[in-house]
């Protein structure tokens, strides 16, 4: 695509780090005007600090950013914008209480301005939304848009600002296949009209699909680079990671009774999230059920449901052939749920605890760690040391803050403190995320195993190429509604993106009438 | 009977807006800092420092305006400490609140006791005076009541359109209400969290501490101690009662005394006289809790409310 | 400017920035001190003198520190589960009331039997005004900080209105007081013929009985993981506003304790001029102890002498006594960010 040699931006050996750290080694590459670079690395290699020192976020400790031949004073993220760099957060940056007109203005203008200027840039917004197919009323308060909404919302921004070179984190995490389609088709509107983009994705068939380029970034240094036209996605697999990439090995499953039922259930929306509609799904004994979609669909409902945080509005909840009476975490657990939350640092941890504490976190109440309201803190030590040495989390000992411990030893932890108890259904949601290779394959190993023993298993993930590897049957949610089991095997991502879509369910609503 | 007819008085309704008057300077001074996303508790203190500064500097000689000017910018200087601790070091904004709180009416104290060390009955001073608005105050009852005001209390009323226009009208409104929403909007687009954060904060906290001066320069002429009397606590929550809209905020402030202004005639009445003076007295307090229990649920608070800004962290 | 959490930090990251700042709250004192015409060193000298230069001094700020490690304890235990309790005034009052209505003469029982009934009635009535602010913060969600502070004032109203009304001690030649407790009501001095009352020995038991709960028991464990991590808590299946009512009731309970320990040990009568603040002091004293309820103890003794010592140094020197409230205003501000400073440093960007 790259029709001219114009250099848009170069990165000059840029260095930074933060106490022992260092998140950036002398990272050097430049795009050229027109052309779309990936930014390839795992979680940690050093993609977020270095696009935060290119929009001016972070000041690095050396090296330079040039636009256009022009080096940008550093860490002046208005002097960025300015100079036509743009960036697409990957959790939006937009506030909800303001109109999308008021979003996209917002510091545009001088702040001590007396007026807003508000036809005019109304009539700007009009026409690049029409001009980039970026669909989306000035007057709507962002509060009450859909995700595809705000992320137009996002790139009319930068759009706004007369961006020249585009950075785009993680866009189509948030996307089904077929918006993403259309967030490709308006970008390469933009670089027909001469756009620079750095776009930075784990799916490397997108990366394929939009990017000109690929730069493989690797504990914060350049490890590797190559033209799309000459690479593959496996090869980008290997590069990335530093090993080939082995996909689970997984054996057929051998599935039993249901051990946990939902019958028609339902839950109110909170919010924008929208809540469960009607949902029925069985976990049986030996088998992994992956439940596939686009985040805020409802996940986070359904895992309340199982989990025990929130009761069914109407349907009932099914627990070994009876139905649950009341239904709380506490409940939860002691029915033999182990629940891997989504997030383990708001949810599943708690920072300034120390591992003792945390281990015990879902059982202090129970006999084994007290009794008549005093904890027995020998057992409860003794426990977490248990989990220690048998799932190896690397720690300096039972008593440090959790905090100080990486995602993937936090990860271990709470895999031992609700696998240790032997439960007999398994709440996993989004167990990988954020995690190394290492820790992403001991996660599926313990999941396999423990499926294998006789567990149900309920894997909640916004990857669909982990659902696809690790389930023996995948349910897509979409707006609170649950699709029909499909075998593993039998479907492929973009039949399942038609369901992600929320399209699939209007034509079985059809066949039923 | 005797109630009835006090609503209808010319008398009792400007006396509602002059109580309103201190509560409309100091409510929009708290709801500027947590429109930007701070909650601002010093503002029980800085109402203290800002009675006793207005009605020091006009007892040492200056002008009533500058008096004003005065009690705004000591105002100024507890929002910048206030700011400083909790936008940018981040720190509690309860403990740092309710430190300067202690803090601003403590050392006012000290300075009074400084300055005038041997006064039991502290001195009176040339106050503002009402100043009737031609025209407009002949309006039976009405003028009376709105338009026969001290200058202090019309400029109470100004600010509460300047606030609003400002705030929904101005590139710098939009920037506040996007800081107390989400800060990372207001990063993303090249701007300064912790500039427009302080600047809220430090501005808000000079009008507070001119609804202190009101007190002293407009109303009792004299400075004593506890005269602010929980009325920063009531403001916080006059805020949460107005939904964080300056429009709102003025209504409730005058509803609000409205209600105080009547509870001083009935005090009067043959049937207040039957009954303690106290209950009177705590009215204002429960009236203030009742509408944070109405009110706590459907408001829209601003979703960054008390959450630190760390550039660079999400 | 930006700050990023330090993983290790080492001693003198957590020794440094709270000596640096005591000093500068001395600095600022000693200023204020030249400001009204007096000589810093002498002023501070006298203060150390009032507050611990003889028996007498010391018994004084032993008995100043008793309220004030109460009020202490219960901002602190509150402020751990991150309820913001300011209310510790009206609770102290509460316990305060309750104390003179059943020790004027309703209950007329030896000492043994009435003291403990009238410390647990006292615990009583301040769990119940807490209870209030509570519950609204469960139920309604409204912001505990505005309700506590706003019923302190309802509630010295409703005191005063008592005091002048059916609580009025007829002999009190008019004053708004109380009748006097009978003398078993009375708690005893612990050595004989020295001014220092068995709520002392009290104040520093609930102390230690604090510091158990939070360590060992479930409920410490609670309230410590809510005030930490409400979501994740929540996760865990700690119910968390059953929590949060249980500290308030502890802390409503703990401040009362003040108010009872005041009247029983100390005044014999209750007066609306009871306690100058010591339910606001009270906060100063938990976050100088950074909310350890041994650490308590010594702050309370801290402020107390800060405050004893002024009001001699006072009366001496003619420096306003409102210079120990300035002090303890700037210490609780500079200690915050001290105490922020040994967990984070600073960074540019």
């Amino acid at each position: 695509m790259a029709t001219t040699k114009v250099e848009a931006l170069s990165l000059n050996a840029i260095t930074k780090t933060f106490g022992e750290l260092t998140a950036n080694d002398a990272v050097s590459f430049s795009v050229h005007q027109g052309e779309v670079v990936a930014l390839l690395g795992e979680n940690g290699a050093g993609k977020t600090t270095l696009m935060n020192i290119l929009f001016g976020q972070y000041t690095a400790d050396s090296g330079s950013v040039a636009v256009f031949g022009q080096t940008l004073p550093p860490g002046n993220s208005r002097e960025a914008l300015n100079a036509g760099v743009g960036m697409v957060h990957q959790h939006f940056t937009l506030a909800d209480n303001l109109t999308v007109q008021e979003n996209i203005t917002l510091g545009s203008r001088p702040l001590l301005s007396p007026r807003l200027g508000r036809s005019a840039a109304r009539a700007k917004i009009i026409a690049l939304s029409e001009r980039f197919h970026l669909a989306v009323s000035p007057d709507a308060r962002v509060g009450s848009l859909t995700v595809g909404e705000r992320q137009r919302v996002e790139i009319l921004k930068a759009l706004y600002r007369d961006v020249r070179v585009l950075i785009l984190d993680e866009p189509t995490a948030v996307l089904t296949p077929q918006e993403t389609d259309d967030l490709f088709a308006t970008l390469r509107l933009a670089i027909a009209d001469g756009l620079s983009i750095i776009f930075i994705s784990h799916k490397l068939h997108e990366v394929m699909a939009i990017a000109d380029r690929v730069v493989v970034l690797r504990h914060g240094k350049v490890t590797g680079g190559a033209r799309t036209q000459d690479t593959d996605t496996k090869a980008l697999a290997a590069m990335m990671m530093g090993v080939e990439a082995v996909p689970p090995q997984v054996a057929p499953a051998n599935p039993g009774a249901a051990l946990m039922e939902l019958q028609g259930v339902s839950t109110p929306d909170v919010g924008n999230a929208p809540g469960l509609r009607d949902v029925t799904l069985a976990l049986r004994a030996g088998q992994i059920i992956g439940l596939a979609g686009v985040s805020g669909n409802g996940q986070a409902a359904l895992a309340d449901v199982v989990g025990g945080l929130r009761a069914a509005a109407a349907g009932q909840v099914v627990l070994n052939g009876a139905p649950v009476q009341s239904w709380s975490p506490r409940t939860a657990v002691r029915s033999g749920i182990a629940r891997i939350p989504e997030d383990r640092h708001k949810t599943g941890t708690i920072g300034d605890f120390d591992l003792t504490e945390n281990a015990i976190l879902e059982r202090y109440k129970t006999a084994e760690f007290s009794t008549a309201g005093w904890l027995n803190w020998r057992k409860s030590r003794d426990f977490a040391e248990g989990i220690i040495s048998k799932y190896d989390v690397r720690c300096p000992g039972a008593d440090t803050p959790i905090r100080l411990l990486s995602g993937g030893n936090m990860q271990k932890l709470i895999l031992g403190r609700v696998l240790e108890a032997g439960p007999q259904i398994i709440l996993a949601n989004q167990p990988v995320r954020g995690l190394d290779i290492g820790a992403v394959n001991y996660v599926h190993s313990q999941l396999l195993a423990a499926r294998d023993r006789g567990a149900a298993v309920l894997l909640i993930s916004e990857d669909l190429d982990e659902v696809m590897a690790l389930s023996d049957v995948i349910h897509v949610i979409a707006d609170g509604r649950l699709s029909p089991g499909f075998e593993r095997g039998s479907m492929t991502p973009a039949q399942l993106g038609v369901w992600m879509a929320g399209q699939g369910f209007d034509k079985e609503m059809a066949h039923a009438s | 009977m005797e109630i009835i007819e006090i609503l209808f008085t010319a008398s009792f309704w400007a006396a509602a807006i002059r109580i309103a008057s201190p509560l409309i300077f100091a409510t929009l001074g708290e709801l500027i800092c947590e429109r930007a996303g701070v909650l601002n508790l010093g503002i029980e203190g800085i109402m203290v420092a800002g009675a006793f500064a207005g009605w020091m500097a006009v007892y040492s000689g200056t002008g009533l305006w500058v008096g004003v000017g005065v009690a705004m910018l000591v105002g100024m200087a507890f929002g910048a400490l206030h700011s400083t601790l909790t936008v940018p070091f981040g720190l509690s904004q309860h403990v740092v609140g309710l430190g300067v709180t202690l803090l601003a009416t403590s050392s006012t104290y000290y300075a009074y006791r400084l300055a005038l060390p041997e006064v039991t009955s502290p001195p009176k001073i040339e106050a503002f005076q009402p100043f009737e608005i031609p025209i407009l105050s002949d309006i039976p009852v009405l003028g009376q009541a709105l338009f026969a005001q001290t200058p202090f209390t019309y400029l109470a009323f100004v600010l509460v359109a300047v606030v609003a226009v400002v705030l929904y009208r101005t590139p710098l409104g939009l920037a506040v209400r996007a800081a107390g929403e989400n800060p990372n909007a207001v990063a993303a687009q090249g701007l300064s969290v912790t500039a427009i954060r302080m600047g809220a904060v430090i501005v808000g906290s000079g009008f507070m501490a001119m609804g202190g001066a009101f007190l002293t320069m407009s109303a009792f002429d004299s400075f004593f101690f506890g005269m602010v009397n929980g009325r920063g606590w009531i403001c916080i929550a006059l805020v949460v009662f107005g939904s964080w809209k300056p429009g709102k905020a003025l209504l409730g402030a005058v509803l609000f005394a409205a209600f105080d202004a009547l509870q001083i005639r009935v005090q009067q009445t043959s049937f207040g006289a039957q009954i303690p003076y106290q209950i009177f007295l705590m009215m204002p307090y429960f009236l203030s809790i009742l509408a944070l229990v109405v009110m706590s649920r459907r408001a829209e608070v601003p979703a960054a409310l008390m959450v630190p800004f760390n550039k660079g962290e999400r | 400017m930006r700050l990023e959490p330090i993983k290790n930090p080492s001693l003198a990251r957590s020794f440094v920035p709270p000596l640096i700042a005591l000093t500068a709250t001395v600095v600022i004192a000693s200023l204020l001190a030249m400001v009204a015409g007096a000589n810093p060193f002498s002023v501070f000298g006298l203060i150390l003198k009032g507050a611990f230069g003889s028996k007498f001094s010391i018994l004084e700020t032993l008995n100043r520190a008793t309220p004030l490690i109460f009020t202490g304890l219960a901002a602190a235990v509150a402020f751990r589960a991150k309820f913001w309790n300011i209310g510790a005034e009206a609770q102290l009052y509460a316990g305060a009331l309750m104390t003179v209505v059943l020790g004027t003469g309703m209950l007329a029982w030896p000492s043994f039997a009435i003291l403990p009934v009238l410390a647990l009635m006292a615990i009583l009535a301040g769990a119940i005004m807490l209870l209030v602010p509570a519950l609204l913060k469960t139920r309604f969600g409204v912001d505990e900080v505005v309700t506590t502070l706003l019923f302190n004032f309802i509630f010295l109203l409703f005191i005063s209105m008592l005091l002048e009304g059916p609580l009025k001690d007829p002999m009190g030649m008019g004053w708004p007081k109380s009748a006097r407790l009978i003398p078993e009501a009375r708690l005893p001095r612990i050595v004989d013929g020295l001014r220092l009352h068995w709520g002392f020995a009290l104040a520093l038991l609930s102390a230690i009985g604090i510091w158990i709960i939070q360590t060992r028991s479930t409920l410490g464990y609670e309230m410590r993981a809510v005030g930490l991590n409400k979501q994740a808590a929540a996760f865990a299946g700690i119910p968390v506003n059953t929590v949060l009512v249980k500290t308030a009731l502890l802390s409503g309970g703990l401040a009362a304790l003040a108010g009872f320990s005041e009247v029983a040990g100390l005044k014999g009568s209750l007066t609306l001029d009871l306690s100058p603040g010591f339910g606001y002091t009270g906060i100063i004293v938990a976050m100088l102890a950074l909310l350890h309820p041994l650490g308590v103890i010594v702050a309370a003794l801290f402020v107390a002498g800060i405050f004893v010592g002024a009001d001699s140094m006072s009366r001496a020197a003619d420096v306003p006594t409102y210079l120990a409230d300035i002090m303890l205003a700037t210490a609780l501000l500079l200690m915050v960010l001290a105490i922020m400073l040994t967990r984070f440093r600073v960074v540019r960007d």
